[in-house]
């Protein structure tokens, strides 16, 4: 008796996820319908977002968060790349384990910082150090992608160690015995050897980039601009939805479930790509 | 001698990149720390946001995250048991185990957006409950993929033995499998709970915030995460000079059951 009832709240639990993943695909879906019919795919590239006077309709386009998404994402990327795999590459072949050690944890920890945490700072402290030495007011893209790769870094930093880590010693030790330098042996054993994790892992700190609400919010400036220059403000679609989205009425509600539903689905694909492609582990 | 030059240089540049991230972390802590402590003074934990503190809305987000961690630790710790104990192998088991691994990376801001469209609009406003419910799907993910895990761990002769003994099958599993990787589970759920406790995407327009103290989960309710994004906005210097002791006690709460949970997991090795 008790064991039936185990096995099929088990069973329960576990298709949760299942419909969890269908109902917000579903819920956003059937949202956004009013959006869809009235403006299709050209939301992606029309760049007007403004609401009639009375507040009933308007035009609603999504080019602008998107460009800002991709932007800000693109900048962070650039930044926190390198610098994960020098991190990575410092952690399993340079740094002794004594050092080593309090490092990783170090970075652990660096991720376990809530992303409004890094957002608050970066206004504070970052914002006033762009806006004097690179220009613009301080807020925008540029400042918004830097905080966004410091906060992604230790993520890809930590998933690039791991997949590094499993180089198995003699293929290492064989190259050394050869005479190849560390370099050689990182570029020509390591690298190749743990390419499908070190890939993987710029993907998913890519996705993570993508969906960043907080620490972008304070820094992106939240304007619903083209930006001309990388230093100038704009918005992103998380920014716009954390900001607007409890606002907004009717059509521009449905406009902004729209975006929800474009973040929500290009993120599943990057995940799914980065997960089911590159770091596939052998079934346990 | 180019090799050798070339070799010098990336482990140089290798390092560099260690003492940049770790100087970031130490930027932000003593940042940080010096803008908290020296906001920071008793009083603001015997009042509520409306008399400027914060006793309220760390209260608030305790709750929260404290009721989803009771909905998701369940459902998720089942779910983990039944991928590894009952649906081992098969085709369903491996779907809903690669969906979850994805549902844990799903942006924030759209469960947020989601939960707003089922538990927000049709009861008329922003409640305590849709907070909850955004958290714990949050969290379910993880404590899936930690249970699953964790549970792969155990050896299976531990699994026969039980069998041998005559156990029946969920005696064996809670009895002797996930007594074993109860360390284990234990860390991830502390692990998860750091995270979720410190998660504002999701709450800023589903349980939104609240000035007074309250326990009414069916209004609107106080939380110290989205307190912090809107008073490090404001104009006025208390304010924000508010909002860094309380982003301040947000770090030091995350990184203490963050250290907690990684010390629990140590001691058992």
């Amino acid at each position: 008796m008790g064991g039936t009832f185990f096995k099929n709240f088990s069973f329960f639990s576990a298709t949760l996820s299942f419909f969890l993943l269908i109902g917000i695909f579903s819920i956003l879906f059937s949202y956004a319908q009013d959006a869809l019919h009235e403006f299709g795919f050209d939301f992606l590239f029309n760049e007007v977002w403004e609401a009639d006077e009375d507040d009933e309709g308007g035009i609603f386009g999504g080019f602008i968060p998107i460009i800002g998404t991709l932007l800000s994402t693109l900048i962070a990327m650039i930044i926190a790349t390198p610098l994960a795999m020098g991190i990575a590459i410092f952690l399993t072949e340079i740094a002794s384990s004594k050092i080593a050690k309090p490092v990783s944890i170090a970075i652990e920890l660096l991720a376990a910082i809530p992303s409004i945490i890094y957002g608050m700072w970066g206004l504070f402290y970052f914002a006033p150090i762009v806006q004097e030495y690179i220009g613009g007011n301080g807020v925008g893209l540029l400042t918004a992608g830097i905080v966004l790769a410091i906060m992604i870094l230790p993520f890809m930093a930590a998933i690039s160690r791991d997949a590094m880590q499993t180089t198995p010693a003699v293929l290492k030790e064989s190259a050394y015995a050869m005479g190849a330098t560390k370099f050689e042996v990182i570029k020509d054993v390591i690298m190749p050897y743990a390419k499908g994790g070190i890939i993987g892992s710029v993907i998913l700190a890519l996705g993570r980039a993508l969906g960043e609400t907080m620490a972008v919010a304070f820094l992106i400036g939240s304007v619903m601009s083209i930006p001309s220059s990388i230093t100038d403000p704009s918005t992103s679609i998380p920014v716009l939805l954390a900001n607007n989205f409890a606002e907004a009425q009717d059509l521009e509600m449905s406009a902004m479930y729209y975006l929800a539903l474009i973040l929500f689905i290009v993120s599943l694909v990057i995940i799914s790509i980065a997960k089911f492609y590159f770091l596939r582990t052998k079934v346990k | 001698m180019n090799r050798l030059l070339l070799n010098k240089l990336i482990l140089i540049l290798s390092t560099l990149s260690a003492v940049i991230g770790i100087s970031f972390l130490f930027w932000i802590l003593i940042t940080l720390s010096y803008k908290g402590i020296s906001a920071l003074s008793f009083s603001i934990f015997t009042h509520d946001l409306v008399e400027g503190g914060i006793r309220n809305l760390l209260v608030g987000q305790f709750t929260m995250a404290i009721l989803a961690s009771l909905i998701a630790v369940p459902i998720g710790m089942m779910a983990g048991i039944y991928l590894r104990e009952y649906g081992h192998g098969t085709k369903l088991a491996s779907i809903i185990r690669n969906l979850s691994d994805v549902m844990m990376s799903a942006p924030s801001i759209v469960i947020g957006v989601f939960v707003f469209a089922l538990f927000v609009a049709p009861f008329g406003g922003y409640n305590g409950w849709a907070g909850v419910i955004a958290l714990a799907i949050m969290m379910i993910p993880i404590i899936i993929s930690t249970t699953d895990n964790m549970l792969a761990l155990v050896p299976q002769e531990l699994r026969e033995a039980g069998m041998a003994l005559g156990g029946s099958k969920h005696k064996i599993v809670l009895q002797i499998v996930v007594r074993a990787a109860k360390v284990g589970i234990t860390t991830g759920i502390l692990l998860s709970f750091a995270r979720i406790i410190g998660e504002t995407a999701p709450l800023l327009f589903t349980s939104a915030n609240n000035q007074f103290f309250s326990m009414d989960l069916t209004e609107q309710f106080p939380s110290l995460t989205v307190s912090i994004y809107n008073l490090a906005t404001y104009p006025d210097e208390s304010s924000r000079d508010l909002a860094w002791s309380a982003a301040f006690v947000l770090t030091v709460i995350v990184l203490c059951i963050n250290l907690l949970g990684r010390f629990v997991i140590r001691n058992k090795k």
